[in-house]
């Protein structure tokens, strides 16, 4: 018998040192990436990089206006998106528990949130951008907050389900009819949690390049027109870190490392306010 | 949670006080506080119902736009593996091989080392090191996927290139069977790359889901184990993946239906050539980088339209994927709703 059990000793030793290989293994590619951010793109950044516009191949500039870009689309994009998801969430969590509608919303919901990006794009190429013969600021806005929708939805119809129902029940027998307790009570309690949820939304879109690429395109020039294509961080990465020019190379580095530790830190904020500011968990 | 009292007892205190402002309540202020909440309920039923026409309309408008290229190439389309913009010859076989074997090489990678971390962070890990790694891991999540693409490029591709493919191709390019596989010439770039990106891409999702379903296995089943004398692996083996299983298929899928649709890092690394060639070392294309990299040049209607239903196919394949995956999960939480 002592050979069988140090046999099920070994093989199992062996498998938990697997495991921790794996952990490893996850930790290295991390740890490669930014290593490979920092070191490349740190010599891009510097006061031109947020001072001037993206230049011609050759010449001296930095990435204002696409950060600017990416900025307003990504701010419009969550005001249009945000309270589309919360109040779709909040029928879910309130009123969905019984009927079709909630569940099928809750079922598509999940699929739209891993659903491809690019898809996204494509719909709104289809959409707005054919219609309109035009690509546009708007139309990525679009896009984009097509995208903030499914991650704002699923997070607000989680965090009210971890309200109480007996707090419901509180608001119920003074009288309170059903808007006034959703909107002073289970939204204040819950309150932490959505936000949470919309900044990863937030996390989210700012590194999308695919639904930009055929719907706001990109624009060498500053352009605060909404109707006009507009330039934005990750197209511009692409077209960038793509072509053959040293210097364009050089600047794509800079506003990866820039957007890099930007949705990093996006997501470890929004950690942050879930821990320490959420009653319910 | 003192925080916490306080916004509830506000909420409650306003709506009391205003009760008892009002003594008794007129019949005409009943009535407007029913038309709210109908008003209220059926607003927020609107937006739920909005998210589903979501659905309907991205299928419609890929059905639109890609009708001339379904009329044209009927059945045809998914036989072909012509790509030639300038005689308006498509067909999609490339592009759906190319996506489903990168796909394919990351769940093959992927899907082991999701599940070493998963056992490592809910079976070995110490209480205090669980938070940390596990939010490392998922920060991998986080990183914008053209970073990925970037860093594939310019940094992965080429130490691949000099250091690792030289070596697959001395030892498995010979193989009797397999061999065709790893044939050709080194260049870095090509669907292998793609899929080892893809597969570190989609761990941290893999992993997470993994990592949810082992925590639902009930501790008495662990402890039973353990009673009887079994080895952390032989747990984990025996007691938690049975219990899991359909849980894990969703976690998996999940990642498959990630890994399908997933662009910008595929298409920096994927070479986009519409070639079909076996060699894992060739470059290919995948419906997702054929869009991203061809799109925007397309201007003839065949050729946009080509390239749209290639996108209706990618959404239906991930969507397939994506509802089997949540149809497992929602089957796995069921399953635990029973027995608590």
């Amino acid at each position: 018998m002592t050979g069988l059990y140090r046999k099920r000793r070994i093989i199992n030793a062996f498998n938990l040192a697997v495991s921790m290989l794996a952990v490893l293994f996850g930790l290295f590619w991390l740890a490669w990436i930014l290593w490979t951010l920092v070191y490349a793109g740190i010599g891009a950044i510097d006061i031109t990089l947020f001072t001037k516009m993206t230049p011609p191949p050759g010449s001296d500039g930095g990435l204002l206006n696409a950060i600017s870009g990416s900025l307003i689309m990504s701010a419009l994009a969550t005001l249009i998106g945000t309270p589309i998801g919360v109040l779709a969430g909040t029928y879910l969590a309130e009123f969905g528990q019984r009927g079709w509608l909630g569940a099928a919303t809750r079922f598509i919901n999940d699929i739209l949130l891993s659903a491809p990006s690019i898809v996204i794009g494509l719909f709104i190429y289809a959409v707005y951008v054919v219609q309109l013969k035009h690509f546009s600021g708007w139309a990525g806005t679009f896009a984009l907050s097509l995208l903030v929708i499914p991650v704002v939805l699923k997070t607000t119809e989680n965090m009210l389900r971890l309200v109480p129902n007996t707090l419901r029940e509180a608001a119920a027998a003074l009288g309170a009819p059903q808007w006034r307790m959703v909107t002073m009570i289970t939204w204040r309690a819950a309150r932490a949690g959505i936000i949470t949820g919309i900044l990863l939304a937030v996390a989210r879109i700012s590194g999308e390049t695919a639904p930009l690429l055929f719907t706001a395109l990109n624009n060498q020039f500053w352009s605060a027109n909404m109707n006009a294509p507009m330039a934005n961080l990750p197209v511009v990465i692409f077209q960038f870190a793509m072509s053959p020019y040293a210097d364009w190379q050089q600047l794509a580095w800079g506003g990866a490392l820039l957007i890099t530790f930007a949705v990093l830190g996006l997501n470890i904020l929004a950690r942050v306010v879930f821990r320490e500011k959420n009653p319910l968990k | 949670m003192d925080a916490f009292q306080n916004t509830i007892t506000e909420g409650v205190q306003t709506a009391a006080y205003q009760q008892a402002q009002a003594k008794t309540i007129p019949v005409a202020s009943l009535k407007r506080q029913y038309f709210y909440d109908l008003l209220f309920r059926n607003t927020t039923g609107f937006f739920a119902f909005l998210v589903l026409l979501l659905l309907l309309g991205i299928i419609a408008s890929l059905v639109w736009g890609g009708w001339l290229s379904i009329k044209t190439f009927g059945f045809g389309f998914f036989a072909s593996s012509a790509w030639n913009p300038v005689t308006g010859e498509f067909g999609a076989i490339v592009p759906i091989y190319g996506t489903l074997i990168t796909s394919f090489i990351a769940l093959l990678i992927g899907v082991p080392v999701s599940f070493g971390i998963a056992l490592f962070l809910t079976e070995l890990a110490p209480a205090w090191l669980r938070r940390p790694l596990g939010t490392a891991i998922e920060l991998l999540a986080g990183i914008p996927s053209i970073i990925y693409g970037m860093w594939g490029l310019f940094v992965f591709a080429p130490i691949f290139a000099d250091h690792v493919q030289p070596w697959l191709i001395d030892n498995f390019g010979t193989l009797p069977v397999a061999g065709f596989l790893f044939r050709g010439a080194p260049q870095g770039i090509g669907v292998l790359t793609a899929g080892i990106i893809l597969s570190i891409m989609i761990i941290p999702f893999i992993a997470s889901v993994m990592r949810d379903v082992f925590e639902l296995v009930p501790s008495l089943l662990k402890e039973s184990a353990y009673g009887l004398g079994a080895t952390t692996w032989e747990v984990m083996r025996h007691v938690v993946l049975p219990y899991t299983r359909v849980g894990v298929m969703g976690g998996i899928l999940l990642g498959l239906g990630r890994a399908l649709g997933e662009t910008m890092a595929v298409t920096f690394v994927i070479g986009n050539a519409h070639r079909l060639n076996f060699s894992l070392f060739a470059p290919g294309n995948s419906i997702a980088s054929a869009l991203a990299n061809e799109f925007t040049e397309a201007v003839e209607d065949i050729y946009s339209s080509a390239l749209i239903e290639l996108g209706l196919i990618l959404f239906f394949i991930t969507f397939c994927v994506l509802a089997l995956s949540k149809i497992l999960l929602l089957r796995l939480s069921r399953m635990e709703g029973k027995q608590a």
